[in-house]
């Protein structure tokens, strides 16, 4: 255990660094010149200059990279060209946002996605089978602007239900967190319905109903902890896959968090943040990933840690 | 009263387009405490038969056309399906040929014994405890606290079968159907699960519905023997009479091909042709076609299942001498 978690982290740390150089090299690939982009379009060319040398973008790209890497190395993820402030603090303090809506919206995947999907499974080819479907279909491809807007459109604007955007209250986490679990709640409808078909097929499935059992335990306990192990590989994709769909939502609804740090910085070509966001964006991924793997085991004791 | 009846039970699935079927008028009984073997070639409907009494066919794509079950005097093909649960896994328990996959993987043996206890008996936990452990001795598996809290990958064949005999025995069933409990299972381990099933009939007086498709099984395991033929009944007799003197040209078939110690030949290879499929059965003697005995009449009609005095049934217009 304790060297399989030093493993994984190894190789962690190395995905992460892979990622560092591969985000240093397209952002400096781009034809966006952020020296012009901070003095301004009405600058002189030796204004624009003297700021390409105070931000160290006159270097070449590998000395700069490794002053970059050096710095990241002791906790320092540089100042943003804009504001000036440390990276490493704005990504901090937006964190808890972007956590919170990462919470709600993976619960909110979870609780209409996988009772929809069992409930599907349950009524393989009848006609509330073929509704959950369409549902799911419909939510997989809804575009998450437009379904922002629309909620927000019909339960902000128009019913009052909810406030317009903003953080602080549960209210204000439910539309985002909706928008983003439409899009989920779809993905995990379709996955457990067809883990848990498969599932209900299985040989043990039907000593348990030679045992007596009732159809509803049956599908509740026999089926549904075999059926979670693909269920629970996917949270943890879902959870790296998290930050693409939160710089869009966080934006739409004035979520305070990561994505739309994000958002703003790509707008104002500020590598240091787009950086910083790539990092803990990938940071993500990483733990998802091993966040998945690590509670495998509990959910299937087949399953060993190597 | 026999303890199980099955009377003319008929069963079709409906399959693309037309409804095939599978099983055509089986009759047989079981007597309390005793053992019947019900054998035929693999697609005979020996499994069929044996979910249908336990009322485990999905229905649709199944339905039961004609007949009945009966068990204790209890008709089960009309009981509520609350009342046919608390038939199952209570008074009537079923072992499955595969151990590998028959037991739940994400549970351990334990819970899943005591599973059938919690839900038919009213006992504490730790009165099911005890039961487990006494279940777990009954069956011949040594340490069984320890056995109990492990996970199924962590047995072997042999044991994985005894643990799901355990948990068919678990409420003190008076009739058990394996359906083929020992087809997965090496040679030494198939006589010892074999053993054990006849011990716990001795000692609890279990009936049991043996099906196999091994008639060196039911020679030396069973007190009578049902031999289907293409979802029929073809022959039904003592097991003495039916090796003394075997009536239908598929039982001596079946027979012939018994592998021999002396012979490496596989079973079956003796009976040329193959069983007709449920969708392609001719109007009469479904073994017509590879039948040795077979005479104009056969294929066009069906003989009818006639019982001598000595209890030894057959269904033939021309039966071995
Ligand atoms: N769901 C189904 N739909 C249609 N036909 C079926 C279905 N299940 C089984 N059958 C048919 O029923 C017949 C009897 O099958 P059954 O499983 O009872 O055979 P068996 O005697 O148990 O054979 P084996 O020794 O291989 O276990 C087979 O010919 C099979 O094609
Ligand atoms: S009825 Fe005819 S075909 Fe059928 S087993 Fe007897 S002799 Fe053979
Ligand atoms: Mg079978």
């Amino acid at each position: 255990m304790g060297k399989y978690l030093a493993k994984r982290l190894g190789q962690s740390l190395l995905i992460l660094l892979g990622v560092t150089v591969v985000t240093f090299l397209l952002l400096f690939l781009l034809p966006a010149d952020p020296a012009r982009q901070i003095a301004g379009r009405s600058a002189s060319a030796a204004t624009v200059e003297s700021v390409r040398q105070q931000l160290g973008l006159h270097l070449p790209l590998w000395e700069q990279y490794l002053r970059y890497l050096g710095k990241l190395l002791q906790g320092d993820l540089g100042r943003s060209f804009v504001q000036r402030t440390e990276v490493g603090e704005l990504v901090w303090s937006r964190l808890p946002a972007t956590l919170l809506l990462m919470a709600g919206a993976i619960g909110f995947e979870l609780l209409i996605g996988v009772p929809a999907g069992i409930v599907a499974a349950m009524r393989r080819g009848k006609p509330t089978d073929n509704a959950v479907m369409i549902a799911s279909l419909v939510g997989v491809s809804a575009p998450q602007f437009v379904v922002g807007i629309l909620l927000l459109y019909v339960f902000a604007v128009q019913l009052e239900w909810f406030p317009i955007g903003g953080y602080g209250t549960f209210a204000h986490l439910v539309l985002p967190a909706m928008t983003l679990g439409i899009l989920g709640g779809g993905w995990y409808g379709r996955m457990t319905r067809s883990s848990m078909v498969d599932v209900l097929r299985q040989d043990y499935i039907r000593t348990a109903r030679a045992k007596g059992a009732a159809e509803q335990r049956i599908v509740l306990v026999h089926a549904l902890r075999n059926a979670f192990l693909p269920l629970l590989a996917m949270i943890g994709i879902d959870i790296g896959l998290f930050m693409s769909g939160a710089v869009v939502v966080e934006s739409v609804f004035g979520w305070p968090g990561i994505g739309q740090l994000a958002w703003q910085a790509i707008q104002q070509v500020d590598i240091p943040i787009i950086m910083g966001v790539t990092l803990v964006s990938a940071v993500f991924i990483v733990a998802g990933n091993l966040l998945a793997d690590l509670l495998a085991p509990l959910v299937d004791p087949r399953i060993r840690l190597r | 009263m026999a303890l199980l009846e099955v009377e003319d039970l008929t069963v079709s699935f409906a399959g693309s387009g037309r409804r095939v079927t599978v099983l055509d008028g089986v009759s047989f009984t079981l007597d309390a405490g005793e053992i019947v073997g019900l054998v035929g070639e693999s697609g005979c409907g020996k499994s069929i038969t044996a979910m249908s009494v336990m009322r485990l066919l999905p229905s649709p794509p199944s339905r039961v056309d004609r007949g009945g079950v009966r068990f204790a005097g209890t008709d089960l093909l009309s009981l509520p399906e609350r009342r046919m649960r608390a038939m199952r896994g209570n008074r009537i328990g079923m072992i499955f040929q595969e151990p590998m996959t028959s037991l739940n993987p994400t549970f351990t043996v334990g819970w899943q014994i005591d599973e059938a206890l919690r839900l038919h008996t009213g006992l504490n936990a730790e009165q099911r405890r005890a039961r487990c452990l006494e279940l777990m001795g009954l069956v011949g598996v040594g340490a069984a606290e320890r056995r109990l809290g492990q996970y199924p990958h962590e047995l072997s064949g042999g044991l994985r079968q005894r643990v799901m005999i355990a948990m068919a025995l678990a409420c003190g069933p008076e009739m058990i159907i394996a359906d083929e409990p020992t087809t997965a299972l090496d040679v030494t381990i198939q006589a010892q699960i074999l053993d054990l099933l006849v011990t716990l009939r001795r000692d609890l007086g279990t009936a049991i519905l043996m099906i196999t498709h091994d008639l060196g099984v039911v020679a030396e395991y069973c007190d009578r023997v049902v031999v289907m033929y293409a979802g029929k009944v073809v022959e039904k007799a003592p097991v003495e009479s039916l090796f003394a003197r075997p009536r239908h040209p598929y039982t001596t078939g079946l027979l012939a091909s018994m592998p021999r110690l002396d012979s490496g030949r596989g079973p079956l290879a003796s009976i040329p042709g193959m069983v007709p499929s449920p969708g392609s059965r001719p109007p009469g003697c479904p073994f017509a076609d590879r039948c040795p005995n077979v005479l104009p009449r056969c294929a066009p009609e069906m003989p009818p299942l006639e019982t001598g005095p000595d209890g030894h049934a057959f269904a033939c217009w021309n039966p071995m001498p």
